[in-house]
C-alpha cells in the first residue's frame, strides 16, 4: 500500500510535469484543433499496446516454463516470481494491459473517423489513457507484492478499483461526447459494440468489487457478498468480462478494420444489428455455467447452460458477417497477410464460440472443468481471436496513422502469421490432449471402486504436453517480437513503407472490380 | 420477497426483454430502413475529416 502510494505520487508528478512542459511549448497554437483528428494519442496507444503485449506473452512463457521445468524455473529466493503471483500477472497483462490498450486506442481511432469528429473533452482522453495505464501498473505491481483480493480477472484491491472506476467513467464520457459531436446521422455499428463494452464493463466492475476495506491505509478488504452469492457475482463478472471485454470490444475492431482493409462494406449491415442485440441480450445470463455441480441452485446452472448454448447463433452470425465481407475480394487472403490474420482470428472466434457452449453443458463440463481443456479453450479464444484481430488492427492502424503506403515488410508479417498460427496450434493441441487425459484419469476407478490414479500421477502425465505448450508460447512471442520490429520500421518509414506519404488511408491499389 | 421478485422477473421481465428484442429485430429488418443501412455500411470506407458535412 505504501509502495503503491509512492508509485501513484511519482507517476502523477511526472504526468503533471509533462503537462506543464507541453503547455509551455504551445506558443498560442490551438492544441485541440477541431478540424483534424487527434491521432497522437492513438499513435502512443499503438506503441503502448505492443509493449504490454510482449510483456504479457513473455510472462506467459515464463509461467509455462515453470510448469514444464519446475526444477529450473522455481526461484525459491525470489518470492515475487512465484507461479502463484505471476500467473495472474500474465492473465491481467494480456487481457487488460494488452487487450485494454488495444481497445482504448482503436476505439479512439474508430470513433473519430466514423463520426467525423475530433475526440471530445480536450485533455480528458489523455487522462483516460494514462489513468488506465496507471491502473495497470498498480495492479501488476500489486500482484507481485501479494496485494490481491483473489477474484479471477478482478484481483486488484479496493483502492485500485476505485481509481479504475474514475478512469472508466471519464472514458465513457469522452466516447459519448465524441458521438454527440458527430457529423454522420447514423452511429456506425462498431461504435455500438465499443459502447456496450464500456458500459457493461463499468457495471460489472462496480458490482463485483463491492468491498469494505479493513482500514483506509491498508490494502485489505472484504467482499460485501458471501458464499454462493459471491461466487455467482464473480462468475457473472468473469464470464461477461469475456463477453463484453474480449468479445464485443474486439468485434468493434472487426466491424471497422476488416471492411476498411479490404475496402468493402460489411457483408450485411442488418445482420450486424441483429448480431449486436442478440449478443447483448443473451451474454449477460451465461455466467452460471462456471459453477456447475456447486452450491449454486441447479435451476441457475441450467439457466447459464441454456443461454450459453443460445449464444452459438449470434456468435456464428457475427463470424459469418465478418468473413463474408471478403466476398469478391478473396484474393486478399493470399496477397495480404494482414487480412489473412484477421480472417484466421474469425475462424478461431467461430471455433471457440462453438466449443464454449459445448463445454457449458453440465455433462461435458464434468469432464472438462478444472482441467487443461479450459486452458486450451481460453487460449484458442485469446491468442487466436483476440490476439490475431488485435495484431491485424495494430498493423493497419500503424500503416494508416503514419500515412505509409505499405508496411515495412509484408514478408515479416508472413513470418509473424505462420509462427503465431503454428504456435497456437502447438499450444492448444497439447492442452486439449492434456486436459482430456487428466479429466479421464481423475474419474477413473479401479475394480474395487477406488480411484485409479493419485493426483501426482495425473501431473506427471502432462509433462510432455507442458513442454510442447511452452514451445508454442515461445513461437507466439517470437512472432510478436517480429511484429514490433516491423511496426517500428513502418513508423520510421523504412523499406516498402518508404515510398512517401499517401493521403488516403485505404490501400488504393490491389482492388478487384466491385 | 424472493417469490414476488422472481415471479415478476420471470413474467413481466421476460416479456419485456422479448418485446425489446423483437423491436430491435424489426428495426433491423424494416424495409424503409434499407437505404439508411446501406449508406451506414459505407461509413468506414471513406476517411473524411471533421470538417466534412
Amino acid at each position: 500500500m505504501e509502495a503503491h502510494a509512492w508509485i501513484f505520487f511519482t507517476l502523477t508528478v511526472a504526468a503533471l510535469a509533462v503537462l506543464v512542459l507541453w503547455a509551455g511549448s504551445l506558443k498560442g497554437r490551438d492544441p485541440f484543433d477541431q478540424t483534424v483528428y487527434d491521432d497522437t494519442i492513438v499513435k502512443v496507444g499503438v506503441g503502448v499496446s505492443m509493449f504490454w503485449g510482449i510483456v504479457g506473452f513473455l510472462v506467459g512463457l515464463i509461467v509455462a516454463l515453470q510448469l514444464a521445468f519446475p526444477n529450473i524455473f522455481y526461484f525459491d529466493q525470489i518470492g515475487w516470481l512465484n507461479f502463484g503471483r505471476i500467473r495472474p500477472l500474465h492473465t491481467s497483462a494480456v487481457i487488460f494491459a494488452f487487450g485494454g490498450n488495444v481497445l482504448i486506442s482503436t476505439s479512439f481511432y474508430v470513433v473519430q473517423r466514423t463520426n467525423r469528429a475530433r475526440l471530445a473533452g480536450g485533455l480528458w482522453p489523455w487522462f483516460v489513457f494514462l489513468g488506465y495505464n496507471m491502473f495497470i501498473v498498480l495492479a501488476a505491481t500489486g500482484y507481485l507484492m501479494g496485494v490481491t483480493q483473489s477474484k479471477e480477472y478482478a484481483e486488484p484491491e479496493w483502492y485500485i478499483d476505485l481509481w479504475l472506476t474514475i478512469v472508466w467513467v471519464a472514458y465513457l464520457l469522452v466516447f459519448l461526447g465524441t458521438i454527440w459531436k458527430r457529423k454522420e446521422s447514423h452511429i456506425y455499428v462498431a461504435n455500438w459494440f465499443y459502447l456496450s463494452f464500456i458500459v457493461t464493463i463499468a457495471m460489472l466492475h462496480i458490482v463485483n468489487n463491492l468491498t469494505i476495506p479493513v482500514s483506509l491505509t491498508g490494502s485489505k478488504s472484504y467482499q460485501l457478498f458471501g458464499g454462493v452469492q459471491d461466487a455467482l457475482t464473480q462468475w457473472w463478472y468473469g464470464h461477461n468480462a469475456v463477453g463484453f471485454f474480449l468479445t464485443t470490444g474486439f468485434l468493434a475492431i472487426m466491424y471497422y478494420f476488416i471492411p476498411k482493409r479490404v475496402n468493402r462494406p460489411v457483408y450485411s449491415y442488418r445482420l450486424s444489428i441483429v448480431h449486436f442485440w442478440s449478443l447483448i441480450f443473451i451474454y449477460i445470463w451465461a455466467g452460471p455455467h462456471h459453477l456447475h455441480y456447486t452450491a449454486l441452485p441447479q435451476w441457475a446452472q441450467t439457466l447459464g447452460m441454456t443461454f450459453s448454448v443460445m449464444l452459438w447463433m449470434p456468435s456464428w452470425g457475427g463470424m459469418i458477417n465478418g468473413v463474408m465481407t471478403l466476398s469478391g475480394a478473396w484474393d486478399r487472403l493470399r496477397t495480404d497477410p494482414v487480412v489473412r490474420m484477421m480472417v484466421v482470428a474469425l475462424a478461431f472466434y467461430g471455433m471457440s464460440t462453438f466449443e464454449g457452449p459445448l463445454m457449458s453443458v453440465r455433462t461435458v463440463n464434468s469432464l472438462s472443468h478444472y482441467t487443461e481443456w479450459g486452458i486450451a479453450h481460453v487460449h484458442s479464444g485469446s491468442m487466436g481471436w483476440v490476439g490475431f484481430i488485435s495484431f491485424g488492427a495494430l498493423y493497419c492502424s500503424t500503416q494508416w496513422l503514419w500515412k505509409r503506403k505499405s508496411l515495412y515488410s509484408l514478408a515479416l508479417v508472413e513470418w509473424h502469421f505462420w509462427l503465431a498460427t503454428l504456435g497456437i496450434l502447438f499450444y492448444i493441441v497439447a492442452m486439449y490432449f492434456a486436459g482430456i487425459l487428466e479429466g479421464l484419469m481423475w474419474r477413473a476407478y479401479n475394480e474395487y471402486g477406488f480411484l485409479e490414479y493419485s493426483f501426482i500421477e495425473t501431473v506427471e502425465a502432462k509433462h510432455v504436453s507442458y513442454v510442447i505448450r511452452a514451445v508454442g508460447g515461445g513461437m507466439f512471442l517470437t512472432g510478436a517480437l517480429i511484429m514490433a520490429y516491423n511496426l517500428i520500421r513502418t513508423a520510421l518509414g523504412h523499406g516498402e513503407a518508404a515510398e512517401g506519404e499517401v493521403t488516403s488511408s485505404a490501400p488504393a491499389a490491389l482492388q478487384p472490380a466491385e | 420477497m424472493y417469490e414476488t421478485l422472481s415471479r415478476f422477473a420471470q413474467t413481466w421481465g421476460f416479456g419485456f426483454f422479448m418485446l425489446m428484442f423483437a423491436v430491435a429485430v424489426a428495426y433491423a429488418l424494416w424495409p424503409s430502413n434499407k437505404s439508411k443501412f446501406q449508406a451506414a455500411a459505407r461509413v468506414p470506407l471513406d476517411e473524411g475529416d471533421p470538417t466534412d458535412e
